[in-house]
């Protein structure tokens, strides 16, 4: 199986206010189309995994490649546009530009990677949210819409781009049971019919149960690399 | 790479959702902008009108014949008393003849010369003007008004007449205005004068002189030059007095000392005589520019702090864009240009307002016996003064937006984004 992301042996200090050892020796891949959740307690340091993985988070020691390219050590701008590409986020507050359309905010990663026209860039973005069901909402204001509705224009606003990769941190930490079970549908489908691969952290159980593999932390240590 | 649509698609969205804060910040530089447009035409059109009340009127080299002792006493001629020193007591001034040796060759060869506007002869002659019995002193001066009219602007001092009718009329008077007051006389009266030794000639008074100075408007009368000489009873090469305009007026001193070293003749320039005259100018000048400096700058203050305020509220916004791929410089352009776009717009209200209230001030009556052509305020509304509006207005939004926006493109999004 071919690897979309790839870390090897990375460690992690905080230094302030004292001088503490997050991350140790985290080695771990995710191949294509796979469907792979971190769980552990907080402050176990699996959010900070991810955004190290996310290569918002440069500060740390060890390699990590995407794509089978190694990405430690890039310029920001050159990682700001390999997130851009290849990278979707999901957080766990919606993170939406509450002063756009819907459609708009959905659109902007790819009106930045600006590889294909303004129209096209439209009909994708519609494709995305009729995907996720919420089409209706398109000219919407995004400060105008539900809470579930807002997490799932952020999965499309994820989507846009065609990611190698799709990273969440607690995206259904701050919903109810049904969209929960909505979004984590959405996460399966994905999976399934289009082979994204995605890596969700997470503490709730019975979502991490659900995906393909559970990557198990505790004290920065990777306890359970399988299931 | 740069996509600029985008980025200032975003700073729209921003700048028109705040639109209260927007023209909030706009309006300052509006404000900033205006006042400096105002303030400056305003400043510079009164400045203008003070320098042409001199320079207008003075000539920027004035030749004529000091009364002045010799510089080289007999006693230094004297080889025996070579080298003794010695002490002369009570020195008087030489004899020498009113009228300027050779003026219209003189005239004539400066006329010549490419830095000259125009050289024109004056006889300055002290008279009386008689009203019955009552002698008031005076003086006279010979000029040639049409050439007086174009170099040095004398139609603004006539109030009445103009200077051709004084060209036309060959006994007529230009009569300072306080005179005719004082004899109760008008355009079309005659008027008696007499000279020193004692001759009278009746003039026909053809207009009214006012100089702005009463004093001067007290005494001083103006006639053509060959009427001058003819009541002096002089030859037409009498001139005492050369005034002469250069095209630029920084050649007057150089101008002035080769005309005296050539002509053996005094011949001062319009600075040293008027020296105060510049300290002034430069004074208000530095007046000016003090308080529009400081009112763009309260305005870039104003800039700054509002950015420096969306900011704060857009942390969210600024993460989710890093997150999502726009790079730091990407953030930091999305504010900057929305500082530009302040600046722009609001600067270019400034100038519109800046010019409406200049053009309106221009509008108000001013009234001045000092200023007799002058009926409104003085305004100069010089291009340069937009050019530099606008151009400081775009620098100074530029820094108000710089700091902030660098502050935007050092947020580290895992901080914000965590922080939730």
């Amino acid at each position: 199986m071919e690897a979309v992301l790839e870390s090897i042996k990375i460690n992690k200090y905080f230094r302030k206010p004292v001088l503490f050892h997050v991350l140790k020796d985290i080695s771990f891949k995710i191949n294509k189309g796979e469907f792979a959740s971190i769980m552990g307690k907080s402050g176990c340091g699996k959010s900070t995994l991810l955004y190290i993985l996310s290569t918002m988070d440069t500060d740390y020691d060890g390699k990590l490649l995407l794509n089978n390219e190694l990405v430690t050590g890039q310029s920001r701008q050159k990682l700001s546009y390999l997130r851009n590409k290849h990278i979707g986020f999901v957080f766990q507050f919606h993170y939406l530009l509450s002063e756009f359309s819907v459609l708009e905010n959905v659109m902007l990663p790819a009106k930045k990677l600006a590889e294909i026209s303004l129209s096209e860039i439209e009909h994708n973005a519609m494709e995305k949210l009729k995907i996720l069901h919420i089409d209706h909402l398109a000219k919407k204001r995004a400060s105008r819409i539900s809470g579930g509705e807002k997490q799932r224009v952020a999965i499309a606003r994820a989507l846009i781009n065609n990611p190698s990769i799709i990273m969440g941190d607690e995206p259904t930490g701050n919903l109810d049971s049904h969209n929960s079970d909505n979004v984590f549908n959405i996460f399966k489908q994905l999976s399934d019919e289009q082979g994204l691969s995605l890596l969700v952290v997470t503490h709730d159980e019975d979502f991490a149960k659900r995906t393909d593999r559970i990557i198990q932390m505790g004290d920065g240590e990777i306890i359970n690399k399988s299931n | 790479m740069i996509n600029w649509k985008v980025i200032l698609n975003i700073a729209k969205t921003h700048l028109l959702s705040k639109i209260k804060q927007t023209a909030t910040a706009a309006l300052g530089v509006t404000f900033g902008i205006g006042a400096y447009i105002t303030l400056v035409c305003f400043m510079t059109g009164l400045n203008g009108m003070l320098d042409d009340l001199i320079l207008n009127q003075t000539p920027h080299i004035h030749i004529y014949n000091e009364i002045e002792p010799s510089k080289k006493q007999p006693v230094s001629l004297y080889k025996e008393f070579e080298n003794s020193f010695n002490i002369i007591h009570s020195i008087k001034p030489k004899l020498t003849q009113k009228k300027i040796h050779n003026a219209l060759p003189i005239i004539h060869h400066l006329n010549k010369d490419d830095n000259v506007q125009g050289a024109i002869p004056q006889i300055k002659a002290t008279i009386f003007y008689i009203s019955g019995s009552i002698e008031i002193g005076g003086y006279l001066t010979g000029i040639k008004p049409l050439d007086e009219a174009k170099l040095f602007n004398m139609q603004d001092y006539i109030v009445k007449g103009s200077p051709e009718a004084l060209h036309n009329t060959d006994n007529g008077i230009l009569l300072g205005i306080e005179i005719a007051k004082k004899m109760a006389l008008d355009v079309g009266d005659r008027v008696q004068i007499s000279t020193i030794t004692g001759e009278v000639f009746p003039l026909k008074i053809v207009g009214l002189y006012q100089s702005g100075i009463a004093d001067i408007d007290a005494i001083q009368s103006f006639a053509n030059l060959k009427t001058v000489q003819r009541i002096l009873g002089e030859a037409e090469n009498y001139v005492t007095d050369i005034n002469v305009k250069l095209y630029n007026i920084n050649k007057a001193l150089p101008l002035s000392k080769k005309i005296e070293q050539q002509f053996n003749i005094k011949a001062i320039d319009i600075n040293t005589a008027n020296a105060q005259f510049e300290t002034g100018t430069t004074i208000r000048n530095l007046i000016t520019y003090a308080v529009s400096i400081t009112l763009l700058i309260v305005a870039g203050f104003g800039i700054y702090n509002i950015l420096n305020m969306l900011i704060y509220e857009k942390m969210n916004d600024i993460a989710i864009l890093k997150a999502t791929g726009f790079s730091g410089i990407d953030v930091q352009l999305i504010f900057m240009s929305q500082a530009m776009i302040i600046g722009i717009v609001g600067g270019l209200l400034g100038l519109l307002i800046g010019l409406g209230l200049a053009s309106f001030i221009g509008t108000i009556p001013f009234q001045t016996e000092a200023l007799p052509t002058v009926g409104t305020y003085p305004i100069n509304l010089n291009p340069w003064f937009f050019v530099i509006g606008i151009t400081f207005a775009l620098i100074s939004t530029f820094f108000a937006g710089y700091l902030p926006s660098r502050k935007a493109k050092k947020i580290d999004p895992v901080k914000i984004i965590r922080g939730q």
